[in-house]
């Protein structure tokens, strides 16, 4: 029996029972399990320096990878604009992964379609699909403007996106003048951030410099106004909202470019909404006007700040600014960019988060951290532990370049507690496993995917990084400004405590320390 | 980039585009332009007679021993050669194996991405016989090659092939801004062959650029890995690919939208010149021998 209508059992319970007990046991005859001791064995090695070695010498395989590729970075860009539609050109399933993966993470649905490319259209070519494709979208969804992305289908058959979507529209697909900005995002070069800063550019150039020739280009008259770029952010509805919010303060004058905090925050009210929030596209096209462009993501908007800066804007960029001094630098920058004063608000909140981090100090300061994710991400972070006093110990960015690995050296040489720290560019999470075996931290730093590294090493997981699926709600709290380095202040600070009591728990063994303060 | 001409030489394989072009580059060198090649051609060939030895580092090559692209500068990937032109080649997969195609893509694009274009005057692919797929029209998309230059000869296949290239031309002609510079006819000497390359430029709505006869120096420079221009700079032939290279100079935007035409007019052609008969359809699939009995 197993199960019963009247009370049925999930996965948790019902595999422990009996009978599946039982049956697993059983199953192990067909499926040439090798012995217990041998596979124990064999697990053992893998926790050693040799092996890690070697693993560190392999060239031709990448295990668990964190990243992601270029299209879910061009779907994150594209939808950060009003009533915008990303269009992926290439087949349906991947498509349908950067929808699931946003959704998974934001708890929100995630508008995106595809061009569903199959066998025909990789021997013949796309063109009929982008023609069909942007018609349909066009014509079901109704949206002000189509971003189209490409999947490595596309990209290996070798599709031109410009003559495929001027084509289109000649053919009716959509109005002559409808907005079809377009970036080429080969899954297999970069990753997802190098696919938002694709799209990012391709949607300014494409408003800037005459919309694919449909008009004439426009032409600069420097405002007061700066620009904001995020990045490729799972945070992006707090951070944004954090943002806003100092800006407000500040009375800054701004655009956001690429706003999805209002896009994966949507109110249940009864009313399903395809498109909300997002940047105004006259506001995308105006922001060519702004005196300066502030990217948060450097590694993000490599090629983006590089065009703006070509428009004359002045250009600011940080890595994922976090904590009393990252924080510092972005509003004196700002400030600066701006001419407004940072207000006393905000100087007291400052003030707090000082307090805090005394407050805590004794817990955090010489704990040993493993932390992984983006480039930026994980700069501004090992930024915000040194500043706690902590060693984050073993720095990995898969996607992080040379350039990014002597920048994450440089801010380590730059402090006491960043000795003994390494950086690792390009290294994937089967790499961590071994470091976090030969050389253990006290936490471990990272996405969902960390659980596994937890798992295996017994090494506490603090969730912070893109995506996050197992935890709800985190992307609504900000990791920027002050109050988001109070957030993450806090997440660790409750991991640590979690992680002493769970130690001290034991009744009469080892309670004596299971305090009420800590 | 103001002001950079970018050119493509597109045609049947062993037409001799690599010698012409290379040849035509060289005189064009000669005139003072500063000149950069990129072969897009995964032998990579189509800089050996400028740098006298076939490149050995290719873009992919490189790539594949590095790992990826984005670990190449461009300075190990570019060379230096007569006149000092500078040259390039694409490379690509093993025969039977992987994706040429996506190679020129890759290739192209890391070159527009480390500046290799910069303070040229001319940059000039060199195409592998026919437009296969998406990835050998990369050098026919927008901002990329503005004139094509197809090479050909007399010979049915080689004018069969000019005319699948102008098809490729077409398509992206309509949203783009290529356009067919014109026919250079490489001499085979078959037969009525300037008067059939006329008629075929025509045809295509386009024109015959250059003749360029057909004449020993060019094997002699050849095994000696030198362009004429460099071998034999006084010969009657050096002069005949300074010509080209002058026409080809003086036909900035006056390339045309080309007008591909049907297997069956291309039968025409040759009728009308005499050069095949009229079809006999009862003898059309019939073997010799039941040609005999018959």
């Amino acid at each position: 029996m197993s199960q019963n209508a009247e009370k049925v059992l999930d996965h948790f319970s019902l595999f422990r029972s009996q009978e599946y007990v039982d049956m697993f046991e059983n199953k192990k005859a067909f499926e040439n399990a090798v012995p217990l001791t041998e596979l124990q064995t064999a697990v053992d090695w893998t926790k050693t320096r040799e092996y890690r070695e070697l693993n560190f010498a392999r060239e031709a395989l990448v295990v668990n990878p964190a990243k992601a590729c270029q299209p879910l970075g061009a779907v994150f860009a594209a939808v950060g604009f009003e009533k915008t539609l990303p269009f992926v050109h290439g087949s349906q399933g991947c498509v349908a992964y950067y929808r699931s993966h946003f959704s998974r993470h934001f708890k929100e649905p995630t508008s995106c379609v595809s061009s569903s490319m199959t066998e025909d259209a990789a021997v013949f070519g796309g063109l009929n699909n982008m023609i069909d494709g942007l018609a349909n979208a066009y014509n079901l969804y109704k949206p002000e403007m189509i971003a189209v992305s490409t999947t490595c289908m596309a990209e290996v058959i070798g599709d031109d996106l410009n003559a495929f979507i001027k084509t289109a529209k000649e053919k009716g697909s959509v109005p002559a003048k409808f907005d079809v900005p377009f970036t080429h995002t080969p899954a297999f070069v970069g990753s997802h951030v190098t696919g938002y800063d694709n799209t990012m550019k391709s949607i300014l150039e494409h408003f800037w410099d005459g919309k694919a020739g449909t008009e004439p280009p426009l032409v600069r008259e420097p405002r007061d106004s700066i620009n904001f770029i995020g990045g490729f952010d799972g945070y992006a509805v707090g951070n944004i909202r954090e943002v806003k919010r100092l800006f407000g303060l500040m009375g800054v004058d701004y655009t956001i470019l690429g706003d999805t905090s209002d896009v994966w925050d949507t109110p249940t009210d009864g009313r399903f909404r395809m498109y909300d929030g997002g940047t105004p596209l006259a506001a995308a096209a105006a922001a060519v006007h702004a005196r300066a462009t502030i990217s948060m993501q450097e590694f993000c908007t490599q090629k983006t700040l590089a065009y703006v800066a070509k428009k004359g804007h002045e250009v600011a960029a940080f890595n994922h600014p976090m904590g009393v001094a990252g924080t510092d630098r972005f509003l004196m920058e700002v400030a600066r960019l701006t001419g407004r004063a940072i207000p006393e608000d905000l100087t007291r909140e400052r003030g707090r988060l000082v307090d805090a981090i005394a407050d805590s100090s004794a817990h955090i300061h010489g704990k040993k951290f493993a932390l992984y994710g983006d480039p930026d991400l994980t700069l501004g972070l090992a930024g915000f532990l040194l500043e706690l006093g902590a060693e984050p110990v073993h720095i990995l960015a898969t996607n992080g370049t040379p350039e990014w690995a002597a920048r994450v050296q440089a801010l380590l040489d730059s402090s006491p507690f960043g000795k003994g720290c390494h950086v690792y560019p390009g290294r994937d999470l089967w790499h961590m496993r071994s470091l976090l075996f030969t050389e253990p931290v006290d936490f471990l730093i990272g996405n969902t995917y960390g659980k596994f590294l937890e798992r295996d090493t017994r090494t506490p997981l603090i969730r912070i990084g893109f995506p996050i699926f197992d935890r709800h709600h985190h992307h609504r709290y900000p990791l920027w400004g002050y109050q988001g380095a109070m957030n993450t202040l806090v997440k660790i600070l409750d991991k640590i405590f979690d992680v002493i009591d769970a130690d001290t728990i034991v009744p009469g063994k080892t309670d004596y320390s299971f305090d009420i303060i800590r | 980039m103001t002001g950079l001409r970018q050119i493509a030489f597109y045609g049947k394989g062993g037409i001799g585009k690599s010698t012409t072009s290379q040849n035509t580059l060289a005189a064009l060198a000669e005139m003072g332009q500063k000149i950069l090649i990129v072969g897009c051609d995964p032998k990579a060939d189509s800089t050996r007679l400028i740098l006298h030895a076939k490149a050995q580092d290719t873009i992919l090559s490189l790539a594949a021993a590095a790992g990826s692209v984005e670990d190449l500068e461009l300075e190990d990937v570019m060379k230096m050669g007569y006149r000092d032109i500078r040259c390039v080649e694409s490379g690509g997969p093993e025969p039977g194996v992987g994706c040429a195609g996506r190679g020129v893509i890759t290739s192209i694009n890391f070159l527009e991405e480390e500046g290799a274009y910069d303070g040229a005057d001319y940059v000039s692919y060199d195409v592998l016989g026919d437009v296969v797929c998406g990835g050998f029209a990369m050098p026919i998309r927008e901002n990329k090659a503005q004139e094509i230059y197809i090479v050909m000869s007399g010979e049915m296949m080689a004018m069969y092939a000019a005319n699948n290239i102008s098809k490729g031309i077409l398509k992206y002609a309509n949203s783009g801004g290529v356009r067919l510079g014109g026919l250079v006819c490489n001499e085979r000497q078959t037969d009525k062959e300037y008067e059939l390359a006329e008629s075929l430029a025509k045809k295509l709505n386009s024109k015959l650029i250059h003749f360029v006869p057909r004449d020993n120096v060019v094997q002699h420079a050849e095994l000696r890995r030198m362009t004429v221009l460099e071998y034999a700079p006084d010969s009657k032939q050096a002069d005949e690919y300074r010509t080209l290279a002058r026409k080809i100079h003086e036909n900035v935007g006056r390339g045309t939208i080309p007008t591909p035409i049907t297997m069956d007019e291309l039968e025409d052609l040759l009728m009308e010149h005499g050069i095949m008969k009229a079809v006999d359809e009862s003898i059309v699939g019939k073997t010799a021998a039941e040609c005999a009995v018959a």
